[in-house]
């Protein structure tokens, strides 16, 4: 086996990680660099659970070869802020009490975060339409939206 | 499909009966300890299925105490020191976990009381508790925690200690911000599959090409490095050092395997007719008789609904360790000895010899995969004792190989007098039972061990009875006065596909069925049909449900544009739940869209209105979901519905606006929030449906070609 040495920025911080053949960076994340935030839904890009970012665009990354973000800026959830500094995301999410199971929330925050600094002020259909990609089967994507303009709105206030 | 199955009436010596589990687990060490550092820990038999129960309980607990809620800890259950309090399910969480915990904390707190007042010579009417301090006339007398040490908990519940009064009620009843979400936001490892423990391995299972299928061999070939291939029979599994390797290797030995594989499912385009000539054990639900009035016009049509699945969007998960002859397993069950006893069954091993812990794990909306992978993970393991080996499935095998909600067929006889009022009403309801769950049955139920080289019989799917809120005759029952009336239910005696219970279990399609008929009975009498409910209603709670949501849609609603329509219904949970009605309004255009959702509930007492709220909401964007988009699909093998792209579920552009408001009702008993809205919400579509484009739908889901088929009826 060839393991490749990868190195490339995770949440501000370089890293550097063995990568086997085959490894999502998913895998990479959840496996040896030790994250939980970055969730394993479907491994077929259509669920949105495992989303990041990558260079600051939201994109699923549980079929994406770890290979693919050498050199490159990834920033999960646990980017974002912790409960001690939660980022106003977090903090409006809280708030607004936008989770049930929460299995879903890491990626549609990465994926708010995004869209917040493409877009500091967006509708509501704006929020939808960057929430797409991420499926809520507990039925909270109305507090999720309203949690994502709140945040909008504290952080033009 | 809870402890309500086999809760005898509570039996304390003295007082007044126990409530819930107490009952059958008396002894309140077995429900809560006090810390010497100020915590209180809670040790419920229930679990965190993301709806929200541990904060709700530990609100119930702080405040019968008297502490901050921020003193009281959690322990999740687990085998074999939490109180077995059956399944969580069926939206009884608050009535048999909450009202114990209540009583029990109650009794904790005169327990303490009174020691406090015999050491200090203090009347106990004079001592105040305040944050867990005892504060007398002159001053502070001690607190629990200083007592800690005392085993004062090692005691039985008598019924005696009164729980306070609703209205001195400071913590239950407040919107309170749940207690796991701040890790949910920073993704901080809560759920099993973030469960790493030393030396553990990844295992991944190879299903079949079938449902009745056998592993016939595997041809030779290489496998990474390091991998381990586990068979028992057709079960097929493999272990690796890292979740890529497993996966690697996964696919590698499922192109290898050669399987003897037969049709064995029926055929899905014609799965009415098999519902109706299936083989099936007839019973009567309710059978009510009266002297008639003549009938004045009658309705009889039927009524459809397809398999559906959990769709959770974590696929199930378990870690299980073997040590010498012992097992321990962590799972994201809803029913820690419910599990434990098939694991017994099916490792043939003695229920002592198995730990069962819960985690957390993505939401659980019923009866999915969590028991199955368990056993899964315990044969992976088994041939590496001493290594922690964790087993997730993939996103097919969820989809495909969970438990699936079964496809029903009721047909609805009903008619009305001369007068107008409802006379006599016929059902009967056709399909597999909603429950295959672990732990009740002969022969274990869990996926793997039909498999075995020593396969166990599957059981067939069985229905609770109605004391116990039913299955497939969940609310099956109108709950309209109706003079005569007689329900009858055919479980099928045979189960090609694996069927047990999803949220709201046939409350799901016998609410719609009725409410549709109503809605069609109202309609000949060219009455407006919040008035012809209201008419036959003899509940005050339902009636009151259906004023207010009335109210908050503006009901009738008349004068819309072309292709929108508006529909109300309501239904009172298992006849013996939470009380809700929802109005929805649809746009029919090339596709059937829900714009918008009123939904009025009552819970009784709210423990927490947010979190009721949240649950209550999220049943109807699931039940909405169900209602425009959702059927599993199969060949004559196997499930297709494999992909998310071949099992849609609802998207945010598609999620509906809701309004959701609770009754306050105080005074009343708590009850469950979280499927109450499921059943209004997909009779209150159909009805929407109808308004808009002038078809009755007949079968879920309301697609395009559902509802072109009930045109042409």
């Amino acid at each position: 086996m060839n393991d490749a040495r990868i190195g490339f920025i995770l949440n501000g911080q370089p890293v550097q990680v063995e990568a086997l053949p085959g490894m999502t960076l998913l895998e990479a994340l959840r496996g040896p660099l030790g994250l939980s935030g970055p969730r394993f839904g479907c491994g077929e890009e259509a669920c949105g659970a495992c989303h990041v970012r990558i260079d600051g665009e939201s994109r699923p990354c549980c079929a994406l070869p770890a290979e693919a973000v050498a050199g490159r800026a990834v920033q999960s959830v646990e980017g974002l802020g912790d409960a001690t500094h939660p980022h106003p995301l977090q903090r409006a999410f809280a708030a607004e009490q936008a989770g049930q199971c929460g299995y879903c929330l890491s990626g549609i925050l990465v994926s708010a975060a995004a869209l917040l600094e493409a877009d500091p002020t967006p509708d509501e259909a704006a929020v939808r339409a960057a929430l797409e990609p991420h499926f809520c089967r507990c039925g909270a994507q109305n507090r999720i939206i309203r949690a994502v303009l709140r945040a909008a709105e504290e952080r033009a206030a | 499909m809870n402890l309500a199955y086999s809760l005898a009436t509570g039996g304390a010596a003295a007082g007044r009966p126990l409530p819930g589990s107490l009952a059958v687990q008396p002894r309140l060490s077995r429900w809560l300890r006090i810390g010497e550092q100020g915590t209180v820990t809670l040790t419920p038999g229930k679990v965190e299925l993301g709806q929200g129960i541990l904060t709700a309980l530990a609100q119930i607990a702080a405040e019968e105490l008297d502490v901050a809620l921020e003193r009281i800890r959690l322990r999740a259950a687990a085998t074999p020191d939490s109180p077995d309090e059956g399944v969580t399910s069926g939206s009884l969480s608050v009535q048999e976990c909450g009202m114990a915990l209540r009583q029990a904390c109650a009794e904790a707190r005169a327990i303490f009381l009174s020691v406090i007042a015999q050491k200090s010579g203090v009347p106990l009417e004079a001592i105040r508790v305040e944050d867990g301090d005892f504060l007398g006339p002159e001053g502070r007398l001690g607190s629990y925690w200083e007592l800690a040490g005392q085993d004062l908990l090692e005691a039985e519940a008598t019924g005696q200690a009164a729980p306070k009064p609703p209205a001195a009620h400071r913590v239950v009843g407040r919107p309170v911000p749940r207690l796991d979400l701040m890790d949910k936001l920073t993704g901080a490892p809560r759920f099993l599959h973030d469960l790493r423990l030393p030396g553990m391995l990844h295992a991944r299972v190879i299903r079949p090409p079938a449902r009745r299928a056998r592993l016939l061999g595997l041809r030779e070939g290489a496998l990474p490095p390091g991998v381990q291939v586990v068979r028992d029979g057709s079960f097929l599994a493999v272990l690796a050092e890292s979740e890529t390797g497993a996966d690697a290797a996964a696919a590698r030995l499922a192109s290898r395997a050669e399987w003897q594989a037969e049709d064995s499912l029926p055929d899905m385009a014609a799965l009415s007719d098999w519902l109706a000539g299936a083989p099936a054990e007839e019973s009567t639900v309710t059978l009510r008789e009266a002297e008639l009035p003549p009938a004045a016009h009658r309705v009889s049509t039927q009524f459809f609904r397809p398999f559906l699945a959990h769709a959770s969007i974590g696929p199930s998960c378990a870690v299980a360790l073997w040590t010498e002859a012992a097992l321990e397993v962590w799972t994201h069950s809803q029913g820690v000895y419910n599990l434990r006893a098939d694991l017994a069954l099916a490792l043939r091993l003695l229920p002592e010899r198995i730990t069962v812990r819960h985690v957390e794990g993505a939401g659980c909306y019923g009866h999915n995969g969590a028991d199955d992978v368990a056993l899964d993970a315990a044969l992976a393991a088994r041939t590496s004792p001493g290594r922690p080996v964790r087993l997730r499935w993939s996103r097919a095998q969820e989809l495909a190989w969970s438990p699936h909600s079964p496809a029903t067929l009721v047909r609805v006889e009903a008619s009305l007098d001369g007068e107008g009022r409802l006379r006599h009403w016929r059902s009967e309801i056709i399909g597999n039972g909603h429950s295959s769950r672990p732990g009740r049955a002969a022969s274990p139920t869990l996926l793997a061990a039909q498999y075995l080289e020593e396969p166990f019989p599957h059981p067939v799917a069985v229905n609770a009875p109605m004391k116990a809120g039913g299955g497939a005759q969940r609310n099956a029952e109108p709950g309209y006065a109706i003079p005569a009336l007689h329900i009858t239910l055919r479980r099928l005696t045979e189960m090609p596909l694996r069927s047990s219970a999803l949220r709201g279990l046939g409350a799901l399609v016998n609410v719609w069925a009725n409410e549709s008929v109503m809605d069609e009975l109202a309609e000949h009498l060219g009455e407006d049909p919040l008035a012809f409910r209201l008419r036959h209603l003899e509940d005050p709670r339902t009636a009151a449900v259906l004023r207010e949501v009335a109210g908050m849609c503006g009901w009738p609603r008349l004068g819309e544009a072309e292709g929108i329509g508006h529909g109300l219904a309501a239904a009172r949970y298992k006849g013996s739940g939470a009380w809700c009605a929802v109005a929805a309004e649809v746009e029919a255009a090339e596709v059937v869209r829900v714009r918008r959702l009123w939904i009025a509930a009552d819970v009784g007492q709210v423990i927490n209105p947010d979190g009721a709220l949240n649950q209550i909401e999220g049943g109807a964007i699931q039940a909405t979901s169900i209602a425009l988009k959702e059927a599993v699909a199969f060949d004559r093998r196997t499930v297709t519905s494999d992909a998310w792209e071949r099992y849609p579920v609802l998207r945010f552009s598609e999620v509906p606006q809701v309004e959701a408001r609770l009754l306050s009702r105080p005074e009343e008993p708590p009850l469950g929030a979280g499927e109450c809205s499921m059943g209004p919400t997909i009779a209150a579509i159909a009805a929407a449906i109808h308004a808009a484009l002038g078809v009755r739908p007949r079968a879920l889901p309301f697609t395009p070609e559902n509802l072109a088929a009930a045109m042409e009826l």
